[in-house]
């Protein structure tokens, strides 16, 4: 698995390593996280309790409203946000909280990409690539 | 993307440094879509509120204020969704002053971006509902998927700064529900029980929000037996964005582009998902407290409509409250409820009106202990999808049940 690569359809931002922070769940900044403290706050998410700051958020699908295109802007001005967000599906929210942001930001894999790596593992993301990847490293 | 000459004027500076970020803003969202170009927009609406703006977000406002006017202004009518706050209220809240002052500014920023304060998420029942066919750029889920789906409008979901964007530049990318291809519903949803009170049709947009799945699925539900009112479909839709973060359901025979029954012809080999009067009674149960340990009722999460306000006053006649009731409406419907008497009958009873805000995106978090808010029972199905992030176990019942509960102090079932 390690020297897996797993491309992306659809990307933006720079090229990073960070830890994987991973779960078959759904994503909103306004619904699932305490942003004060970093940390999933949403009883029924699968990483409640878990702080997502600085980590490479890989996750299902983008869920939830409009406030996530404001709230990553202001969680990158207090640098408690994630390094960047892999998600099997993407919504426009999360477009434009990244782009506004400046947050590295990857979909649509041919894979499940929240199987397909572990909770945990050091990834390298390169979103700036002809075939923009994931890899573990 | 391609670019008209205007675009590209925009894009090189040449109607100032604001415009120029709009633009280039649209265009890396565009990009990451596909959008072949733009499209023109009539309406903008802004969701804005501090607690998602943050310090940051309102300094970042603030920073274009000081441009010349005709390089700041939007190009199109540009409104905003609820503030986090009802100033005349805030203090009964226990809000605090930096909430406010943060708020204020705020306010003070986009005016002079000449944005249109209506602080509002009802837009297409008060304000300028949008046409078939017309292009906006709209904010807040539930006003998204009301005017996608209700009135046949075609929006993306606009975040704050896209919302902004497309003000300023009169234009968005075109992507998404701009094209008719992704319009086209992706999956069934066979109804076998119609809903008959607002929390059953929350419950029914939360489950069909579940099962579509995410934003780009298209459900088309069959089997409504009636034409629903504004308020039925305002709750179904806004707790199918909620829940599922659709933008767009299509009821067979009702909506606008599902009412002639050739709209089905080539659905039948779409997934069929089927819902029973059990599944919105088991969803209902999930958010159901049975120990009559609740701290406070909250109609809000979309605005109350001057019907609802009624229907809550009507339900209050006679009575007082032993908790708090907050009855959330907008900056609209709020005069006309002062002038029709109904404010007055809310309170009188010991409720609180308050108006232009909503409950979950004014510092929810901080009202609590602030408040020592914990249990809240609501009749909104979006609502109690969000506030457990908030760290409130929430109530989902009918608003005759809310008001019981309220009055006297324990839940009637039924």
């Amino acid at each position: 698995m390690g020297n897996q690569i797993f491309y992306a359809t659809r990307a933006m931002g720079h090229k990073l390593q960070a830890q994987a922070l991973v779960a078959k769940d759904g994503f909103s900044a306004r619904y699932d996280l305490d942003r004060i403290k970093g940390v999933f706050s949403r009883p029924e998410h699968k990483l409640v309790g878990e702080s997502y700051v600085g980590k490479i958020l890989i996750l299902d699908v983008a869920k939830g409203g409009v406030a996530t295109a404001w709230m990553l802007y202001e969680m990158a001005a207090r640098k408690m946000i994630p390094a960047a967000l892999v998600l099997n599906g993407m919504n426009p929210i999360m477009v434009q909280g990244a782009a506004f942001a400046d947050l590295p930001l990857m979909s649509d894999f041919e894979c499940d990409i929240t199987s397909a790596i572990p909770n945990g593992a050091m990834v390298e993301m390169d979103p700036t690539a002809a075939r923009p990847y994931l890899r573990i490293v | 993307m391609k670019m008209n000459d205007e675009e590209q004027a925009m894009a090189a500076g040449e109607f100032g440094p604001l415009r120029r970020w709009a633009i280039e803003h649209q265009l890396k969202v565009g990009g990451y879509f596909g959008a072949d170009d733009f499209v023109p927009v009539a309406q903008a609406h802004i969701m804005c509120d501090t607690e998602s703006l943050g310090d940051a977000g309102v300094e970042w406002l603030e920073r274009w204020t000081g441009l010349p006017r005709e390089q700041r202004r939007v190009r199109v009518p540009t409104i905003t969704d609820p503030r986090g706050t009802d100033f005349e209220k805030a203090n009964g809240l226990r809000q605090q002053d930096w909430m406010v002052t943060r708020e204020r500014r705020t306010v003070a920023a986009l005016e002079a971006l000449d944005v249109l304060m209506t602080n509002t998420c009802i837009n297409y029942q008060t304000i300028m509902p949008p046409l078939l066919g017309d292009h906006v750029a709209y904010g807040d889920t539930g006003v998204v998927i009301y005017c996608n789906s209700v009135l046949g409008a075609r929006s993306n979901f606009e975040g704050g700064p896209s919302a902004l964007s497309a003000g300023l530049t009169g234009r968005t990318p075109r992507y998404g529900f701009h094209l008719d291809k992704t319009r086209r519903p992706s999956v069934r949803i066979d109804v076998k029980y119609t809903p008959r009170a607002l929390n059953e049709w929350g419950a029914l947009g939360a489950l069909v929000g579940k099962l579509a799945g995410d934003y780009w699925h298209v459900p088309v539900v069959t089997g409504i037996d009636i034409v629903p009112g504004s308020d039925d479909m305002k709750h179904f839709g806004a707790a199918a964005a909620s829940f599922g973060s659709l933008a767009l359901f299509h009821i067979a025979g009702v909506t606008p582009e599902a009412k002639d029954l050739s709209f089905m012809k080539g659905t039948e080999g779409l997934p069929v998902h089927s819902v029973t009067q059990d599944d919105l009674k088991v969803l209902q149960r999930r958010y159901r407290q049975d120990d009559g340990d609740i701290d406070l009722v909250v109609f809000s999460a979309p605005q109350l409509s001057i019907v609802e306000m009624q229907q809550v006053a009507d339900l209050l006649e006679g009575r007082h409250v032993k908790m708090p009731l907050l009855a959330i409406t907008s900056p609209q419907v709020k005069p006309d409820a002062d002038r029709m008497g109904i404010t007055k009958r809310i309170e009188d009873a010991g409720g609180t009106v308050l108006s232009g805000m909503c409950f979950y995106n004014s510092y929810a978090r901080e009202m609590a202990e602030a408040n020592n808010w914990k249990r809240l029972a609501t009749n909104s199905a979006k609502l109690v999808n969000i506030i457990g992030g908030y760290g409130y176990t929430p109530t989902l019942l009918g608003m005759e049940s809310c008001v019981d509960l309220a009055c006297k102090g324990k839940v009637r079932h039924g």
